[in-house]
């Protein structure tokens, strides 16, 4: 048994362990990481003097907000900041309620439910979402009288619909088959169950990809700029058709949203640490 | 004696309007008849025939894979039956969810895995059923699951969530939790299974001692030790068949099937 012990154990991935220390040291990956940004901002700066880009940077945070006599005012881009803030939030508020809408009738066991749930999902997975927010904007818009900013934020709300129906039914589905059994041994509803046995539980397993679908519904906020909507990317546009300010203010957007994404993810990681104490 | 088998009976009771006459005569509150349960070609149960009366204490026992929990489980509908009839309390179960609700309520049910609800304190496992099924009001309420935790003693852990107990704690807020909805018939799935060895006793204790308030049990279990202490039938099932219905004495003593013998020998055995 010892001998086939040791027989297991070749001298190979013992030398290869090592070399994945040398990789996993701290010191080493931030030279690495240090080393690829400087070459990245090396290359761009020495590209764009060769264009003879005329850097301004100084005229950026006026248009992020300015402080004058009147006191804090936000500028232009800080405006769309908070325009696609509201956006994201709203559809991301109409994804939740009809992602769960659509899970439970995925999940309702009727057949009529689950086709209806199962098409909607197939439709909205497999239609791009910019030919979904055209749709909306140029084909929905008139029908049912939608403004740019009415069509979008259903667009995205409904494209973002589909992706949060398969974390909710995929949060649900993991909560044990016994929680199930238990309160229906007690008589309870089939609406009690979810309620106050089932859908509680599985806040738990949903938070992390729910978060991960807040942060894409920020990002692909971005898209309703095509038809105009007035947020953060369209402001970006504006200003540079105005100004040329093209590398600096896109640098500027998309730092902005790198933020705010970020800033999610910290606060669903806290709120999940609290969740896992309570438990 | 107790056991009357005449399908007239549940006829009769059937045709009965009046909810309250047929509880002087002899009426079992469970009565199982014809019973078959498929899994898809797989027959799990074959012709059940079975009558609980109140206050009657059943042990079932058999190999794994006999059909003990599933038949347990048909009682208060968790399975389905595929042929034949289940009345619980004259009320017989079908798709009518309605009343199978209403029966759960009269039905508790203790599981193996015990299957609290994590997310809420023992208190509050023990007062959601009375508060959202019953309607009972939450002081109401409280002061029933108070009665229900110190009677499988733990009064002090009503604060504390399942994660933090012991399994024999764990399994005796279960109970509990049943108890608090006031059922008429307590049914057990194997409920020390999932036990260490020196929690069993604990939970046997408290089940021996609802025996003796005359709940009318249903337990699927090995304890052969509570079995003969508290039953007054045991049932022996093999392959979905129940094979043999005897007293504790004459079952262990002098079983009139040679497998259940054979089942007995092999468990008593150490």
């Amino acid at each position: 048994m010892a001998a086939a012990t040791v027989d297991i154990s070749p001298p190979r991935p013992q030398r290869r362990l090592t070399l994945r220390k040398l990789f996993a040291s701290r010191s080493l990956s931030v030279a690495l990481y240090a080393l690829v940004l400087w070459l990245i901002v090396r290359t761009a700066l020495t590209g764009a003097e060769a264009m003879g880009y005329d850097w301004q940077w100084y005229r950026i945070p006026g248009y992020l907000f300015s402080l004058t006599d009147d006191g804090f005012q936000l500028g232009e881009i800080g405006y769309g900041l908070l325009a696609s803030l509201g956006l994201s939030g709203l559809s991301f508020l109409i994804a939740i309620l009809l992602g769960l809408l659509v899970a439970l009738l995925r999940l309702s066991g009727l057949v009529v439910g689950g086709a209806v749930a199962l098409i909607f999902l197939e439709v909205v997975r497999n239609i791009p979402l910019l030919v979904l927010l055209y749709l909306f904007y140029y084909v929905l818009g008139p029908i049912f009288g939608l403004g740019r900013y009415g069509a979008s934020i259903l667009c995205l709300g409904v494209f973002h619909a589909a992706l949060v129906s398969e974390i909710f039914r995929a949060g649900i589905n993991s909560v044990a088959r016994g929680q199930w059994e238990a309160a229906s041994s007690i008589g309870m509803t089939r609406a009690q169950a979810y309620r106050h046995i089932i859908l509680p539980q599985s806040v738990r397993f949903m938070l992390p990809p729910l978060t991960g679908e807040l942060v894409n519904t920020v990002k692909s906020s971005a898209i309703v700029s095509v038809v105009g909507v007035a947020e953060l990317t369209t402001v970006g546009r504006n200003i540079i058709s105005e100004t040329y300010l093209s590398f600096e203010i896109w640098f500027t957007v998309a730092a902005i949203y790198l933020v705010v994404t970020v800033c999610i993810s910290a606060f669903a990681s806290f709120l999940e640490s609290r969740y896992a104490v309570s438990n | 004696m107790r056991e009357s088998l005449g399908c007239g009976h549940v006829l009769g009771h059937d045709a009965q309007p009046e909810g309250d006459a047929w509880m002087q005569t002899d009426q079992p509150i469970i009565r199982i008849r014809n019973l078959d349960k498929y899994y898809d070609a797989f027959q799990a149960l074959k012709n059940i025939n079975l009558d609980v009366h109140q206050g009657e204490r059943i042990v079932i026992c058999g190999p794994s894979g006999s059909g003990k929990s599933t038949l347990i489980r048909c009682i208060n509908r968790l399975e389905e039956h595929s042929a034949g009839q289940v009345f619980v309390d004259g009320v017989e179960l079908s798709d009518e969810t309605r009343d199978i609700r209403a029966v759960r309520q009269e039905v508790g049910m203790v599981f193996q895995q015990f299957n609290l609800f994590p997310h809420l304190t023992v208190l509050e496992n023990l007062t959601i059923g009375p508060i959202r099924v019953r309607k009972m009001s939450r002081p109401d309420a409280e002061a029933k699951a108070r009665l229900y935790l110190d009677r499988v003693h733990i009064p002090e852990q009503a604060d504390k969530y399942p994660a933090q107990l012991s399994g024999g704690q764990q399994q005796r807020v279960a109970i509990a939790r049943s108890l608090c909805m006031e059922p008429r018939v307590m049914l057990f799935d194997e409920p020390t299974s999932a036990l260490d060895p020196e929690m069993i006793n604990e939970v046997l204790d408290v089940m021996v001692e609802l025996a003796e308030s005359g709940m009318t049990m249903i337990c699927v279990t090995h304890e052969m030790g509570f079995a003969r202490k508290v039953a007054d039938r045991m049932v022996f099932m093999e392959k979905g068949e129940i094979i043999e219905v005897a007293p504790p004495a004459q079952f262990f003593t002098n079983p009139a099937s040679a497998r259940c013998r054979m089942f007995l020998d092999q468990i008593l055995e150490h």
